[in-house]
């Protein structure tokens, strides 16, 4: 079985975070001369297991309930914290990724760890429950970053205002480049999305796109561009290329008619229904070739469903004998 | 409705991509090694088989939005399919046996294509 890296949007946050970013801050203290009786009134009235001690500056120790119940049991609570403390303390940089805090709490099977600086400052305090409200704060604010994408790309048409708005987008397709093909149509596809389109609609668009854009990859002497206007109502999009041209339109149009060598029909390509495969999908297309000059490939595509029936409606009565 | 996870496990098929990506639900499927004849004959949710293990079939299911992609007879895509793959959130399973057996067995479990 083939190893392979299988990374989940949280495995992705957990080596990305750092902890600053999850552990809680204004950590809670006690000096090293509190008494026990003293460290008894903080864990209640803050409703905690344990505090880290500090000298100043200096973080010389951590006590927990834990540490509080053996002092009461021996009736020692008048000591000082510094006497009943852990020195032992696992730490964790507050600029190491989450993912360390978590090896750790897997190693030391400890609640919480201390954050601190390259100083060794105490900077903060990680549970498991600060990783996980921090790991699912994150993918929200991924999640919103789309949607906040999304938003503005959808009011962008009437966010500015002229007589007629159109966005273009240009893309550059080299030839025989397989392993770029479909990239175009993607974008388009995301470009569509976000600007809200209906989801049948940018299924037409993104099958016309990609043929057009692997005919480029395929056929195109020098490759060529990929050229799409949105408009509020309608997306124009035009595969253009210098060469070499095809020598009969209309055969090319039949269904099952290819040119295309062998290597490419290994590939999967080559059926012959590339141009079919858009007509179906395209309210309007136009193919203009000539040879040794270069194609032309128009493909229009209605965004709304009304809009599409009016434009039918307005062809029929053009149409219609006067 | 099937999920997916039902199908790579009553298929006994390997996930070589975006497998932790949830369970989509397959609506039906679609068989077919012509990427042009897949763009029109494969739709959302649909599982597509297929010999092709190349990178244009990764486009192809995320343009589609497919639910997953099987290929057969033992093609396995390379790295950087993989890796396209995982990027766009696409899954690649694979498996030994021919297309024939994987429709087969598809349509046993109530995966059904177009009439």
């Amino acid at each position: 079985m083939a190893q392979v890296l299988k990374f989940t949007k949280i495995q992705e946050l957990i080596y990305e975070l750092p902890i600053e970013r999850v552990m809680k801050k204004g950590v809670i203290r006690v000096s090293p001369e509190t008494s026990m009786t003293e460290l008894k009134e903080v864990l209640r009235v803050n409703r905690i297991s344990g505090v880290p001690v500090l000298d100043g500056d200096q973080l010389v120790g951590v006590i927990s309930i834990e540490d509080l119940i053996k002092a009461l049991v021996e009736g020692d609570v008048q000591a000082p914290v510094r006497k009943r403390m852990t020195t032992r303390m696992i730490t964790v940089r507050e600029n190491e990724s989450v993912v360390e805090a978590v090896k750790k709490f897997a190693q030391y099977k400890v609640g919480r760890l201390l954050v601190v600086n390259e100083q060794g400052q105490l900077k903060g305090i990680l549970t498991g429950g600060d990783i996980t409200r921090g790991l699912l704060e994150a993918i929200s604010l991924d999640y919103h970053a789309e949607e906040i994408s999304r938003y503005r790309a959808k009011h962008i048409f009437e966010d500015i205002a002229s007589d007629q708005t159109s966005l273009i987008l240009r893309y550059k397709v080299k030839t025989k480049d397989f392993k770029q093909g479909g990239n175009a149509s993607s974008k388009i596809k995301r470009a569509l999305d976000r600007l809200g389109g209906v989801p049948e609609v940018i299924r037409r668009v993104a099958i016309s796109v990609y043929e057009a854009e692997m005919n480029l990859i395929i056929h195109a002497d020098e490759g060529g561009e990929l050229i799409a206007e949105m408009q509020p109502e309608v997306i124009r999009i035009m595969a253009i290329d210098q060469g070499p041209g095809i020598p009969d339109v209309e055969q090319a149009m039949s269904p099952g008619f290819s040119t295309a060598p062998n290597w490419i029909r290994e590939l999967g390509f080559g059926a012959g229904m590339g141009l079919m495969n858009i007509k179906k999908c395209a309210d309007s297309m136009k193919l203009e070739s000539a040879v040794g000059v270069g194609t032309q490939l128009e493909i229009v595509i209605y965004l709304r469903p009304e809009s599409r029936e009016e434009q039918n409606h307005e062809k029929e009565k053009d149409s219609e004998p006067s | 409705m099937t999920p997916l996870k039902e199908i790579i496990k009553t298929l006994n098929l390997e996930a070589v991509s975006s497998a932790g990506l949830g369970d989509p639900s397959v609506v039906g499927g679609y068989a077919a090694d012509l990427l042009s004849c897949a763009m029109k004959g494969a739709k959302k949710d649909y599982v597509w088989v297929t010999l092709q293990s190349h990178l244009n079939v990764v486009a192809v299911a995320s343009l589609l939005n497919l639910a997953g992609v099987i290929i057969t007879e033992g093609n396995r895509p390379d790295q950087e399919t993989i890796a396209r793959a995982e990027k766009e959130g696409v899954i690649l399973l694979v498996t030994p046996k021919t297309t024939y057996t994987v429709v087969g067995e598809l349509t046993l479990m109530g995966v059904r294509g177009e009439v």
